[in-house]
């Protein structure tokens, strides 16, 4: 049995192998192609998740007919991606209404970034995420699903309709495909360490 | 609404779903509170067979034996997150798991490790 992190020592736990997790959001609306893009490029895990209805959440749900009705159950992906034996990606595909920022919150935490997977022809559905990642000033990058049979729109127009700021990446992307899901990950990253040069401490979670 | 795997919750119990009779209807966890990519990891003193654990306590520690996460243990024992978070704590309390933040939890990702993730990537 290998305990790895303690430190036989007695120190902290934290010396020999780090077991390092790093979170990555997906974000986009329903049907958008999220878990898809997930499983793509990484071993796609269930996850379930039942919470309790809060007092928030009881305002925004309609819960009428349904009084007794305590919790509520979201159920989820995530991808794990081993990079090295010491740092694993998680990516998280989060439920884009609204009503599951709960679960976004408590998602953004610490993430080195989100991906906002959009569909042209339904742009209106990543209205949202955006608006959640750019209050936060969490990094993110928008990604364009080209499903079979959509109409190609130049990234440019894309930008103008969704109001994004002009260093701000769209990169295009089939989320069936493996080394598209890499490269949007791998934009997302380069992205990030931009944003980091130019802002030395941004600190904030 | 109540199904026959209830039998432990009694009426006074009040409206708890399944799940949560693992938990004796607790629905939240003591202590501080860990993120979903936490390091959990059995403590030695998990080595010696504690006795009175519940099976689902006992599967979620045999999972801890390696370093893992808080989603992965969720994913794997088929639990809904919360029921696995109050599992977790009570394992915390028992002295029998430490549960760890991410390394890069107090902060934004550090431009070293972005580079190694950026790597990784390129190599998959």
């Amino acid at each position: 049995m290998d305990y790895g992190v303690s430190d036989p020592a007695g120190g902290s736990p934290r010396s020999s192998t780090q077991h390092r997790a790093i979170k990555i959001l997906l974000a986009g609306g329903f049907g958008v192609g999220k878990t898809t893009l997930v499983g793509a490029v990484s071993e796609i895990r269930p996850l379930r998740t039942e919470e309790p209805l809060t007092e928030g959440s009881l305002r925004t749900d309609s819960t009428a007919g349904v009084e007794g009705k305590t919790t509520t159950t979201v159920a989820m992906d995530f991808g794990r991606i081993s990079l090295r034996s010491d740092l694993v990606l998680y990516l998280f595909g989060t439920p884009g209404q609204q009503r599951f920022w709960f679960m976004w919150d408590e998602l953004a935490i610490g993430a080195l970034g989100a991906v906002v997977l959009a569909d042209t022809r339904r742009l209106a559905d990543s209205f949202p995420a955006i608006d959640y990642f750019e209050r936060r000033a969490i990094p993110f990058i928008v990604a364009l699903n080209c499903f079979d049979g959509a109409r190609r729109y130049d990234t440019e127009d894309v930008r103008m309709a969704l109001d994004l700021d002009p260093d701000l990446p769209i990169v295009l992307c089939d989320a069936r495909s493996k080394e598209s899901a890499k490269d949007v990950l791998i934009a997302l990253v380069e992205h990030v360490l931009m944003t980091a040069s130019e802002e030395p401490v941004s600190g904030i979670v | 609404m109540p199904a026959n795997d209830e039998r432990w919750v009694d009426a006074e119990a009040g409206p708890v779903v399944r799940p949560y009779a693992l938990t004796q209807g607790r629905t939240r966890h003591a202590g501080e509170s860990f993120d979903l990519v936490a390091t959990v990891m059995a403590t030695p003193a998990a080595l010696t067979e504690p006795a009175a654990l519940a099976p689902e306590h006992m599967s979620v520690l045999q999972l801890a034996r390696a370093p893992t996460t808080v989603a992965d243990i969720a994913s794997d024992v088929d639990l809904p997150l919360g029921v696995v978070r109050i599992i977790l704590a009570d394992l915390r309390e028992l002295g029998l798991v430490a549960i760890r933040r991410p390394v890069v939890m107090a902060e934004r990702v550090d431009k070293h490790t972005l580079r190694e993730v950026l790597n990784g990537l390129r190599g998959l």
